[in-house]
């Protein structure tokens, strides 16, 4: 009786609360008059209810079961009413009601999300956000891929982006002992050029603004799937695409059943964890039921493939944790060998240029730095050091010649060896050649790599005389055809030398700083708000700390990345599972189609970047082109790229137009702690900072709209806006412990206070091995089962130990003997060895990371392209730039900025040319990721003006049984383009 | 009178760009009244950065100069210019976006290239120390605020000061025979001002090749000493600061257990002699070759 009479109450109240935030807030008032309706609220055997009537704006309720109503919110009983609408309501219980019909909604799907997040407003609304400026600005706060920024906002419009100030009144930063001097980070985010260029991508002329229909795609006719990329685009309502859309999709769905929808999409997104791929978008995925595309580890693959089978960190894709290493580098290490690894250029991934500083503090106290690259990089240029010039995808032979001297001249750690390895002998034998007869000296290496034997011997002798770091992360040697023996021979080099003792160990100062790492927030990989338990992190932290309902893909089918033309064109593709949870899951293959699924007929490409990031990328223009593809629609920020080849464009804005929270560098289940790069956590809400450009909508916007004609929309928001969703993330992290959630909003940003007691800073990594102690660094793997004896002991292999000749490698070699366990050195099947490609194609082309723009992201836009280093502007077009020797330029008659044409039997690529003693010759240095692809027919060759280098590599996989790329693995010539004139008369047509 | 200065320490500079990047993020599509109108879109840029490569692969390295309006005391512009550029109590030169409107000859005016012609608005624009963020509290410019290496350092200080600190801290000006007295400095200038003269240094060791570490490398011009240095680890060493088209010069190397060797060479740009094979002193010639 009490309880009926509470819950009577709360019912009471809420129509005077809704008239009352009506009255304060105009956008509110303006939300509220965008339906009319009858909405109740009751128990399910009616005996308490009341119903709302919304009327032009304006709210007025009754006691009582209205005989019919527009939509009813109906609640078991009066004891699940009251917990689901008390003010202090657990979330968990919401979502367990709301999953077990405890809580049903009927009515219109459209209208049920529609009060469901109207009521969601009631509690928040009223909050102001953002900094009053003196100049008359608001200043909002964002994350990006390079950094956060504040937001100067004016009149609706982007006045400038800064790079984020930590102020006094945020935590303060840690502080570092080394060698009697103290260093404290700057206070300030060291953020990426391309973070800084966002406004130029936000106000880009290339982004979709409009929903956009292909002129000759009629869905009810003539697809014309044979001009895609070819006829034009017409402007179409949003009603209009948001039907063709879904129709299709039901169409799809009743017509060929599961497995025809195909979602393929690009590695990264916007930062957030609302907005990100691996969240909104898979759960619009398992709504609708999806043909999963499985994802090759693209930037590590040498490490996924190869190097986690010598000692584990399998659920690292291969990657050795990075606990503590910036003091331990600092305060004892003499040298840092920086192998294929230029931070400076990659900024680690997102962290820009956090670690920059560190390396300074690196050289100012005496440590070398010693690069060994194809190219002078720019880390290498910033901080000199030796350069060792090396071929590309030979490396694995240097590194096999200085283990050799190490041998020979006994530099190397035996104790180590001894007590914590297993397989030297054999190894020995392979490199004194008992085995085959060649002893791999630093002579057997030179012909290979192009580096003299002396300059091999001095290197093993200066990196067993100190104690060194060995730096190397993501991209570069473990990208070609040789990567996984690289990679292999990196953590066969650290196990020589006595990985884990103090100074010896894995990183360039890019990792280790001592920020609290126990804080918890989610990083974009955990899930967010997709409801996935099973191909995100999901299941590890954030589905309990911010329950939400589950959702699953009833499709089985998947597509290997790589492999996406090949199963559209001949039907059928085989790939190997990306499963980090096990080392053995990645000897697993899988066929496309899968028996009682359908072959896909219809591609929801999310994103534009394939021809830039992905391998012999001309391949995707006869995929998109393929009859048996029905249907392509592409969401995406800008139109360039994969959305040519689209059918429907639908226009998503950036994500400094909508509302999402996240972490700087937070990736989660992708790399576990990784926010140790940066020298400060920052964690955002990532204000909305302007409306949406043109007719642009949030992605999430693009999907709710979407389920709506499905009748779905209420149960992919669970009643949320983006910002109620960010409140939720909120909510499950740690934050609430420390701001309060109506300060976060108007803040924008927390900096979570540093660890400053040493011993609660975490072990370095690998020290516990060295010492043959039970492991201490606070990561939650390998899995309980997959220790050899005693649980906490040892390595992820099977003996336990680190494996020279990996047990795994030799359990599944009789198989595939393109994956032997004694790590010989291979040469490239695509490189100086190829006697019928190098009369044609003599050099080396590497195009790496880039450094100017996120993958695609930035590039194509008005600052960007503007760079010198990125693209350079001939005849009023932004070429991309190709890096070559002076000899091989003199060779070839080309001089600085000539436009010159790349090229082998893949395709062609113009590009402008940069000339310099910087590039080993014989190589063509330059960086992947162009977003722009634009094939032009120059008399009678096909010509990419765009710069989109990956037409011109190959798309086999480093090795049989695997799932990789080896874009590091391609050949190429290089000439002077002199057809100028009908170039220019192409580029005018 | 506390006064704006810009030190920039290229020895910091790895061509990041953030700082070109600023000065669009702040200029393009954005107008400052009393300060300035929008810049160009495209064209010619208010902050730009040049590269500067020394040596020759293996031995090189690169620096980047990164280039804006100096704030002249002694402005070439405002001789021409009129009352279309006044210089302000804080030194900053600016650029007035009125009276300037059409005044192609301004930029024309100014020896460092630093102004640039907005074909659109009809304007000489320059970088004017982003003035109107200092006036509304900023303690520096945006290039300062977004560099991730700490290129620069923007001090108010009087120019008895700054002239102390210069000449403590070695800081330069470009081209100071212009007269011009730029208010923007520079640190380890010689990056991009000066030469080196560099090689590998090796020998024949119990039969195989090797490279020597710490032999002995003294330059010299004209038999007097002007530089020394010993080898590393790798053999190599570089005698650094020397002036362009300084002449003809000598190296000798010499190592108590390995041999020594000269070589004589002529310096226009950076050189890298390439490898010096160490001779045994028991051999009677010495061998000298000639580079440049």
């Amino acid at each position: 009786m009490m309880k009926s009479t509470i819950l009577r109450t709360i019912l009471f109240g809420l129509g005077p609360a809704i008239s009352f935030i009506a009255r304060k807030s105009q956008s509110f008032r303006e939300e509220l008059s965008k339906h009319d309706c009858i909405f109740q609220m009751k128990t399910k055997n009616n005996k308490v209810g009341r119903y709302f009537t919304i009327s032009g704006g304006k709210v007025t309720s009754a006691s009582g079961i209205h005989p019919n109503p527009d939509l009813i919110l109906s609640f078991n009983d009066v004891d699940v009413a009251l917990k689901v609408l008390r003010p202090d309501a657990k979330i968990d219980f919401k979502v367990h009601a709301a999953k077990n019909f405890l809580m049903t909604v009927e009515g219109a799907d459209s209208l049920a999300n529609w009060v469901l997040q109207l009521l969601q407003r009631v509690a928040y609304e009223g909050f102001s956000y953002g900094k009053e400026m003196p100049d008359g600005c608001k200043r909002y706060t964002t994350l990006t891929n390079g950094g956060p920024l504040h937001v100067y906002v004016r009149d609706g419009k982007i006045v400038r982006l800064t790079p984020l100030e930590i102020t006094d009144e945020d935590a303060p930063s840690w502080e570092v002992e080394a060698r009697g001097r103290k260093f404290k980070p700057q206070r300030r985010a060291a953020v990426a050029p391309h973070a800084l260029s966002t406004k130029g991508a936000v106000y880009s002329e290339n982004r979709a603004l409009y929903p956009m229909k292909r002129v000759d795609f009629d869905p009810n006719g003539e697809r014309n799937q044979q001009n895609r990329g070819i006829s034009g685009y017409e402007r179409i309502s949003w009603d209009e695409a948001l039907d063709i859309v879904s129709t299709e999709i039901k169409r799809q769905k009743r017509e060929y059943g599961p497995g025809s929808i195909f979602i393929p999409t690009s590695s990264h997104h916007q930062w957030g964890n609302v907005g990100y791929y691996l969240s909104s978008l898979i759960r619009f995925g398992n709504l609708i039921g999806f043909t999963r595309m499985e994802m090759n580890p693209d930037s590590w693959e040498g490490f996924f493939w190869g190097a986690q089978h010598h000692f584990g960190n399998s659920m690292r894709v291969g990657l050795s944790p990075t606990y503590g290493t910036l003091e331990d580098c600092l305060q004892e290490a003499d040298q840092i060998v920086f192998w294929s690894h230029d931070p400076e250029t990659t900024c680690h991934g997102y962290a820009g240029f956090e670690s920059t500083e560190r390396r300074m503090w690196g050289r100012e106290l005496g440590i070398d730095f010693i690069h060994i690259d194809p190219y002078y990089n720019v880390t290498a240029q910033l901080f000199g050091g030796k350069w060792i010039p090396i071929r590309p995808t030979t490396d694995p032979a240097l590194a096999i010649a200085i283990m050799h001297v190490w041998l020979t001249e006994e530099l190397y750690d035996k104790e180590y060896v001894t007590e914590r390895t297993t397989g030297f002998d054999e190894w020995r034998d392979y490199l004194l050649g008992t085995d085959d007869g060649v002893p791999k000296t630093p002579e057997w290496q030179e012909p290979e790599t192009g580096v003299p034997a002396r300059d091999v011997r001095a290197l093993a002798r200066s990196w067993a005389g100190k104690k060194t770091y060995l730096g190397v992360q993501l991209g570069g040697a473990c990208r070609g055809a040789t990567g996984a023996q690289w990679a292999r021979c990196t953590y066969m080099l650290m196990a020589m030398q006595g990985w884990g003792k103090p100074g010896i160990n894995m990183g360039g100062l890019s990792n280790g700083a001592p920020v609290d790492l126990n804080f918890y927030f989610p990083g974009y990989a955990d899930g967010g708000i997709s409801g996935d338990l099973e191909f995100t992190g999901n299941a590890v932290n954030n589905y309990q700390r911010m329950p939400h309902i589950l959702t699953m893909n009833p499709v089985k089918q998947k597509i290997p990345k790589q492999k996406i033309p090949e199963a559209i064109i001949e039907g059928k593709a085989t790939g190997y599972r990306w499963d980090c949870t096990s080392q053995e899951a990645q000897f697993t293959p899988f066929d496309y189609p899968m028996d009682g699924f359908s072959p896909v007929r219809m591609l929801y490409r999310y994103g534009a970047s394939t021809f830039g990031t992905a391998t012999d990328t001309g391949r995707w223009v006869d995929a998109y082109r393929h009859e048996s593809i029905e249907f392509i629609v592409n969401q995406t920020v800008f139109v360039e790229g994969d959305a040519q080849y689209a059918d429907i464009i639908l226009p998503a804005c950036t994500n400094l137009e909508r509302w999402d929270i996240g972490e700087w560098t937070n990736c989660g289940g992708y790399g576990l702690d990784w926010m140790d790069a940066v020298n400060h956590r920052i964690i955002a809400l990532q204000q909305k900072c302007i409306e949406p450009l043109g007719e642009s909508k949030s992605d999430y916007q693009i999907f709710s709209d979407i389920l709506e004609r499905l009748g779905l929309s209420s149960v992919f928001t669970e009643g949320c806006s983006e910002f109620d969703w960010c409140k939720r993330i909120f909510d499950g992290s740690d934050l609430p412990q420390h701001i309060s959630w109506k300060n976060f909003v108007k803040k924008g940003y927390f900096v979570v206070p540093a660890v400053h007691e040493k011993e609660l800073r975490p072990a370095v990594s690998m020290r516990w091995f060295a010492e043959g102690r039970k492991k201490d660094i606070p990561e939650p793997f390998p899995l309980p089962s997959q220790y050899a004896e005693e649980f906490g002991y040892g390595a992820q292999t099977p003996s336990g130990k680190f494996e020279f000749v990996p047990t795994i490698l030799k359990r599944n070699e009789a198989k595939n003997p393109d994956r032997p366990a004694l790590n010989r050195y291979v040469p490239s099947w695509e490189g100086p060895h190829s006697e019928d490609l190098v009369g044609k194609y003599p050099l080396q082309m590497i195009a790496t990371h880039s450094r100017y723009s996120f993958h695609t992201f930035s590039d194509n836009t008005m600052f960007t392209d503007q760079i010198k280093d990125h693209r350079v502007l001939i005849d009023g077009h932004y070429y991309w730039v190709a890096r070559i020797s002076l000899l091989d330029a003199e060779e070839r008659g080309i001089k600085q900025n000539d436009l010159v044409k790349v090229y082998n039997a893949r395709g062609a690529v113009l590009c402008a040319v940069d000339i310099s003693p910087l590039v080993t010759p014989g190589v063509v240095k330059s960086f992947q990721s162009s977003a722009k692809y634009q094939p032009l027919d120059v008399d009678g060759e096909v010509l990419d003006i765009g710069g989109s280098l990956n037409v011109l590599t190959p798309s086999r996989s480093q090795t049989n049984g695997t799932h990789s790329m080896a874009p590091n693995s391609t050949m190429v010539q290089i000439e002077k383009f002199t057809n100028v004139d009908a170039l220019n008369k192409a580029r005018a047509a | 009178m506390d006064k704006w200065n810009l030190i920039i320490n290229v020895d910091r500079c790895d061509n990041c760009n953030n700082c070109v990047l600023a000065a669009k993020d702040e200029y393009i599509g954005n107008e400052f009244p009393g300060y300035s109108a929008p810049a160009a879109k495209e064209g010619a840029e208010l902050i730009t950065i040049t590269r500067k490569m020394r040596g020759d692969t293996p031995l090189v390295d690169a620096a980047y100069l990164i280039k804006m309006c100096n704030h002249c005391d002694n402005a070439p512009c405002m001789k021409v210019a009129g009352d279309a550029i006044r210089k302000r109590e804080d030194g900053i030169v600016i650029i007035d976006p009125e009276k300037a409107k059409g005044r192609k000859d301004i930029v024309k005016s100014c020896p460092y290239g630093a102004i640039v012609w907005n074909e659109e608005s009809e304007l000489p624009q320059t970088w004017y120390f982003d003035a109107h963020l200092l006036d509304q509290g900023w303690t520096q410019p945006r290039c300062a605020q977004s560099c991730p290496t700490g290129v620069f350092e923007a001090v108010k200080i009087s120019d008895d000061e700054m002239a102390s600190r210069a000449e403590a801290e070695d800081l330069e000006v470009l081209q100071p025979q212009f007269g011009a007295k730029p208010r923007v400095y520079y640190r380890n200038l010689y990056r991009f001002s000066k030469c080196f003269i560099g090689a590998t240094v090796i020998a024949d060791i119990a039969g195989v090749e090797e490279c020597v570490q710490g032999a002995e490398v003294t330059l010299f011009q004209s038999d007097s000493c002007v530089g020394m240095a010993k080898t590393d680890a790798f053999g190599e060493f570089k005698l650094d600061k020397l002036d362009p088209k300084s002449g003809s010069y000598t190296v000798k190397v010499q190592h108590p257990d390995h041999g020594a060797l000269e070589v004589k060479a002529t310096l226009n740009d950076s050189l890298y002699l390439g490898e010096m094979k160490l001779i045994k002193a028991s051999a009677t010639s010495r061998s000298e070759t000639e580079k440049a």
